[in-house]
């Protein structure tokens, strides 16, 4: 190459540079196109392969179910207008009239069997909603609009469990996951048509102009995917994307005085919780100060645990730790949500009162503890848990804090394995009801039961409860039990709460983002301020 | 050079045997995939049904045998959390990360030499000690921090550049890239610019060095008094000399920007090779990551080969028969 050609070379390179460079190469985004930055990955647009709210919170755009929950986790119609008990395991549904699939097709009562169908086939599902499905033992179509469906028992939540389960065309019954992904069955009747899904990118869905419901006021929706907390706080600060959920902490304050971006907030669905080993005889990170395994478990005891909740600051773990998006929690779900108890208050701090009932509890002296939890899951989780260790070392108990990535914690701290103590934990209630923590949380290990119950608490008055609960159609009275089950498992101290935390969105001014206790960031929920 | 190349493909398969032995038993030892894939609310039932749909109720060594088989076929398993076969995942994401590790290399190698033979040229000149100076930089701020601070005065405070993602894409002879558009264009330029910087500074550097150490030699003196032009000089006789230690490093560096741009790929949003790795490993997607470092391997391999052949090209005192490496 001569020198002439690499002159020529290098001017095209800077005027290349120069082009780039310009501010007017990237056109402004339409007034009728919307972009958002959501903060976890989203793996497949089959609303039936993986239980997983990344997931829903996309088919949400795209697909209806027959119940919808509304902002605050409160069942409203979705496909189905209404739907009552005819006796305890019998239950109709009516269905919405007109209401068309997005390739022109109506939607009847086959494509809700086919969606019941096609939730257990699902092939390789790592999660299926198979467990929201499984109530329903039989099926009665009476006429296109109007299915009844039997449960073997009664079953109270099963209007909660079909509000997670999104409908599909019946034509698409056997559709694989890979025909959703790419767009040929990704067919709903959702307020969004389905244009493009890039994994790991962006998920990109137009209005659907013959919506039932009410229309979004967007054209256009690019759904971009910004794991990262700090370039998703960045892209809603160049302008590049208008809406971004989890707004972190640390950038929380600095957001609220900048003038071109609006922040949105509620009380989320979500408690932090300390799960404790109340099970074993012998606990494996229970020990005398030495270092060696106590002969008895002391989180068997109710005091200590008890203890172990008072000597917790909690105002001061929301206040500093927290930046203030977390309230102290008294129980499993925030006041307001169906069955949380308004008798339930947070543990009050009392450093003292914990050394008195340590020493009732015959450890004057306290013991040896190592609390574990995980660095990569909620917000601040592993600085919690740092705070929580110095706190219960006041009261004498030396703690060591021990924190991982999801991946290693969770399945050692998980059934089978059981590996911890204490643990740090947290749990959304993806049905907005009390029932959903006390099934899984507090209920003894058992079939459908305790399922992520990690320190295996067990108590034969908040079983039975809740059974009953589980068992009881009228819904005052299944309130006044799931209160009461949550009473008497707060009273045993079953597991500590230290706080709810609270879902922010940061918006362009101008926008206007209504925040949902469900965490689900939803186009449709965006709209201008004038 | 055949026989040198044969052996240097056994090697390779060893070591990809090893290494997927390695990575199934780390992978098994970090814990058990359903426990995070599976939803909170489900119960025992569903887990035995989910780890037999992903085949992790086998042993071990079953399971292993299995993907062997696979892998003769061509079929590196399915990703538990994307159901989809793991090599198209990653060959999906390829061309993303290869753009911008194109990218990252061409201003690094178009910036960095000119540079780096600058300072060379004239050690002693103040501009000289200011490239210097901007690449100790380069190599010891974090390109997490860089990536931070490029987007928040070029996207954020001047308004110029994109802050995340990829641009449009366009298809030019088959290929379908990012860097035919000027949106795409755009979009890369942030995140070329920060993965380039520690190359750039590493390049920089190396051709520095070789100058000066070339500058002394006997060729450049008679060079000169044979009465060659400066500019001759440098840019023909020194510049070949100093490129043979500069491939060597450059090939080696676009392996790594190409397995290990990470850090670029998680500030930037870029949906590349990078991302895709760390959301496996925090999923515990076995398939993903066997998958994944099994084609790292076999394209370092290849890049060190096509580097040792390049070697021998640029100098001709090096035989490919002799190396046994």
């Amino acid at each position: 190459m001569n020198r002439m050609s690499w002159r020529v070379l290098a001017g095209a390179f800077a005027a290349a540079m120069i082009s780039i460079a310009n501010p007017f190469a990237i056109g402004p985004a339409g007034a009728q196109d919307l972009t958002i930055g959501l903060g976890a990955n989203v793996t497949s647009i089959d609303p039936h392969f993986h239980n997983l709210s990344p997931n829903s919170n996309v088919a949400t755009h795209i697909f209806d179910k027959l119940i919808d929950q509304d902002e605050q986790q409160k069942l409203v119609p979705g496909l189905a207008t209404e739907w009552k008990s005819l006796d305890d395991t019998t239950w109709e549904f009516k269905l919405r009239r007109g209401v068309k699939f997005h390739d022109g097709s109506d939607f009847t009562a086959d494509d809700v069997v086919a969606t019941l169908k096609r939730v257990p086939w699902v092939p390789n599902s790592p999660s299926s909603f198979r467990i929201y499905t499984q109530a329903i033992t039989a099926h009665e179509i009476v006429d296109p609009f109007t299915i009844r469906f039997k449960t073997a028992a009664p079953y109270p939540l099963l209007p909660t469990d079909l509000s997670t389960v999104f409908i599909v065309s019946k034509k698409n019954e056997q559709a694989p996951t890979g025909d959703f992904n790419n767009g040929k069955a990704a067919i709903g009747t959702g307020p969004f048509k389905f244009v493009e899904y890039v994994p790991g990118d962006r998920i990109v869905v137009t209005r659907n102009d013959a919506y039932w419901g009410k229309k979004p006021e967007w054209a256009k929706a690019t759904l971009k995917l910004i794991t990262n907390n700090s370039a998703r706080v960045a892209a809603l600060l160049a302008g590049d994307v208008q809406l971004i959920e989890a707004v972190p902490a640390t950038d929380y304050a600095k957001l609220k005085t900048n003038a071109n971006v609006a922040l949105s907030q509620i009380v989320g669905n979500r408690v932090i919780y300390l799960h404790v080993d109340s099970y074993r005889d012998q606990t494996p990170f229970a020990t005398d100060k030495a270092g060696a395994v106590l002969p008895n478990n002391p989180l068997k005891d109710a005091r200590v645990r008890k203890a172990l909740s008072k000597a917790i600051n909690r105002p001061a773990i929301s206040e500093r730790i927290m930046e203030g998006l977390a309230i102290p929690a008294g129980g499993v779900l925030a006041e307001g949500f169906f069955g949380s108890s308004p008798k339930l208050k947070p543990e009050a701090y009392d450093p003292e009162g914990a050394r008195k009932l340590l020493t009732e509890a015959g450890y004057p002296n306290g013991f040896g503890l190592t609390i574990h939890g995980p660095n990569d899951r909620y917000p601040n989780d592993e600085k919690v848990l740092q705070a929580v260790g110095p706190m219960f070392n006041r009261i004498g108990i030396d703690t060591k804090v021990v924190t991982q990535p999801w991946a290693t914690f969770a399945s050692q701290g998980s059934a089978p394995n059981y590996a911890y103590s204490l643990m740090l934990v947290g749990w959304g209630a993806g049905t907005g009801e009390v029932s959903s923590p006390l099934r899984s949380l507090l209920m003894t290990v058992g079939p459908g039961r305790g399922g992520s119950n990690r320190g295996r608490y067990s108590n034969a008055k908040v079983d039975e409860l809740t059974n009953q609960a589980l068992a009881t159609v009228d819904d005052a009275k299944r309130d006044k039990l799931l209160q009461e089950a949550t009473e008497v498992a707060m009273a045993d101290v079953g597991l500590i709460p230290l706080h709810y935390q609270i879902n922010v969105w940061g918006t362009r001014k101008g926008l206007t983002y209504k925040p949902r206790a469900d965490e689900y960031t939803l186009a449709m929920s965006v709209s201008r301020s004038n | 050079m055949t026989v040198f190349i044969i052996r240097r493909l056994m090697q390779t398969a060893i070591v990809l045997v090893v290494m997927s032995m390695i990575v199934f038993v780390g992978v098994f030892a970090i814990g058990d995939p359903t426990a995070i894939l599976i939803s909170a609310d489900s119960d025992m039932i569903e887990r035995e049904r989910a780890i037999a749909a992903l085949g992790l109720d086998k042993p071990l060594w079953e399971q292993y045998l299995y993907f062997v088989g696979g892998a003769f076929r061509g079929d590196l398993g399915k990703s538990f959390v994307f159901n989809m076969p793991a090599l198209q995942l990653i060959l999906q994401r390829l061309p993303a990360t290869l753009e911008l590790a194109f990218a990252a290399l061409v201003i690094a190698i178009f910036v960095g030499v000119p540079l780096g033979m600058y300072a060379g040229y004239r050690p002693e000149s103040p501009v000289s000690k200011a490239i210097m100076a901007g690449s100790i930089l380069g190599f010891s701020l974090p390109t997490f921090w860089v990536g931070l601070m490029m987007i928040m005065v070029f996207a954020v405070q001047l308004g110029w550049l994109p802050s995340t993602g990829r641009g449009h894409t366009a298809t030019v002879f088959g290929v379908t890239t990012s860097l035919v558009t000027p949106d795409g264009l755009a979009h890369v330029l942030l995140p070329a610019v920060n993965l380039a910087l520690l190359k750039l500074s590493l390049v920089c550097r190396l051709a520095r060095a070789g100058m000066r150490e070339n500058m002394l030699m006997d060729y450049v003196k008679f060079a000169r008094a044979k009465g060659l032009t400066a500019r001759r000089v440098v840019m023909v006789h020194v510049f070949k000399n100093i490129l043979i230690p500069l491939v060597t490093v450059t090939g080696l560096e676009l392996g790594n920007l190409i397995a290990f741009s990470v850090v670029t790929e998680t500030v930037f949003a870029w949906p590349g090779m990078g991302k895709l790795i760390i959301d496996s490993i925090n999923n515990l997607d076995r398939p993903v990551i066997v998958a994944y470092l099994l084609v790292t391997v076999s394209m370092f391999v290849f890049i060190n080969l096509a580097v040792d052949i390049l070697y021998s090209v640029l100098d001709p005192r090096v035989r490919l028969s002799e190396a046994k490496g």
